[in-house]
């Protein structure tokens, strides 16, 4: 049997003057790794008043974000042997920049009200109905590929400096790659009032390319890349 | 470019262009200096002053001058956008360092131009 130290960020505003670390000890057999997130429900078992988001437990939900050992990640899909060991120990934190609610969850509204910005859905004017369904080609339904894969899990955006500093006015990874996943879309037909809805000092061009986003997405996603296109499509319109 | 660069509202794709081309001016006349001294044996006083008194150096040294203002701008009001969330105290700040920036292109123009 392995002895696991785990260092868990405990918070509870209604109780709590101040946030602090607990640490708990978890039995791990020798041999066996188990995800974060297995980790955590055993520790719950433990003490029944840790609060974390789950849900589907294999990375579709996107309800699991946590900041293990300084990156952010997927409890549910980040084995133990690799979110290592710092100092001695797994140190979990709520996702970096949102309001905590109480201890791992965290508070996702300014994260949503930017995705909403960018109309997250299909516009289409209709001026060309097809008879049946929008037909794509291969090559044009290539184009999401990268893109629509996000499940918004937050884990970029919360990692992304310049989410911390306006989570106001600056979209995210996030919510940029949603708003290159209906730019790139040949069926869309919303493309000028989209790109007049992203022309503005901060939208877009917060985005100074630290790509903390791509370190961590836990699908692989490339938010820098679609920023990069949306960046292109506006220096295009504008040159 | 000129208007667009002493409006008070930014303009992300403005900036976006006006970011880049500036760092590559800055960057070529970096180059530009740092060849002159690796293909000059010994920089005297006089080969440095004839270096100068060329209407072409001249000219790019203004550009220079220009470019770090134009970049200075833009990049400290992000930065201060960033860290700075008093509307009140930005201004103050941006107005300093704004001056400061048009210090450095006017006293380059008059030791260009000047004596």
């Amino acid at each position: 049997m392995n002895k696991i130290v785990f260092s868990i960020y405990r918070y509870n505003p209604d109780v709590d003057k101040a946030p602090r670390m607990q640490e708990y000890t978890l039995d791990n057999p020798e041999g066996r790794d188990m995800m974060v997130l297995d980790a955590m429900l055993k520790l719950k078992e433990q003490d029944p008043t840790l609060s974390f988001r789950r849900s589907c437990r294999e990375g579709v939900c996107g309800s699991d974000g946590f900041n293990i050992n300084g990156k952010n990640g997927l409890g549910c899909i980040t084995p133990l042997s690799a979110a290592g060991l710092k100092g001695g120990k797994i140190v979990i934190r709520p996702l970096p920049g949102l309001p905590v609610i109480r201890d791992l969850v965290v508070d996702m509204s300014q994260f949503y009200t930017q995705y909403e910005k960018v109309k997250p859905y299909l516009i289409n004017d209709g001026k060309l109905p097809p008879a049946g369904e929008f037909l794509q080609s291969p090559e044009e339904r290539a184009k999401l590929d990268g893109l629509y894969e996000c499940i918004l899990c937050a884990c970029c955006s919360s990692s992304c400096p310049s989410f911390w500093w306006n989570p106001d006015k600056f979209i995210g990874p996030a919510g940029l790659l949603h708003a290159y996943r209906f730019l790139a879309d040949s069926r869309d037909t919303a493309t000028e009032e989209r790109l007049n809805d992203l022309d503005d000092a901060f939208s877009v061009f917060r985005c100074h390319g630290i790509m903390n986003c791509v370190a961590v997405c836990p699908k692989g996603l490339n938010p820098t890349k679609a920023i990069g296109k949306i960046k292109s499509m506006l220096l295009n319109r504008a040159l | 470019m000129v208007l667009n660069q002493a409006s008070l509202k930014r303009d992300g794709v403005q900036d976006y262009v006006s970011l880049r081309t500036s760092a590559i001016v800055l960057s070529l006349y970096t180059l530009f200096i740092l060849g002159f001294f690796l293909v000059t044996p010994v920089v005297t006083f006089e080969i440095w002053q004839a270096l100068f008194a060329n209407i072409f150096m001249k000219v790019f040294t203004l550009l220079a001058l220009l470019s770090i203002a134009v970049h200075t701008r833009i990049g400290l009001w992000q930065v201060l956008t960033d860290y700075v969330k008093s509307a009140s105290t930005r201004a103050v700040l941006q107005f300093f360092l704004y001056a400061l920036a048009f210090g450095y292109v006017a006293v380059g123009l008059f030791v260009l131009w000047g004596a």
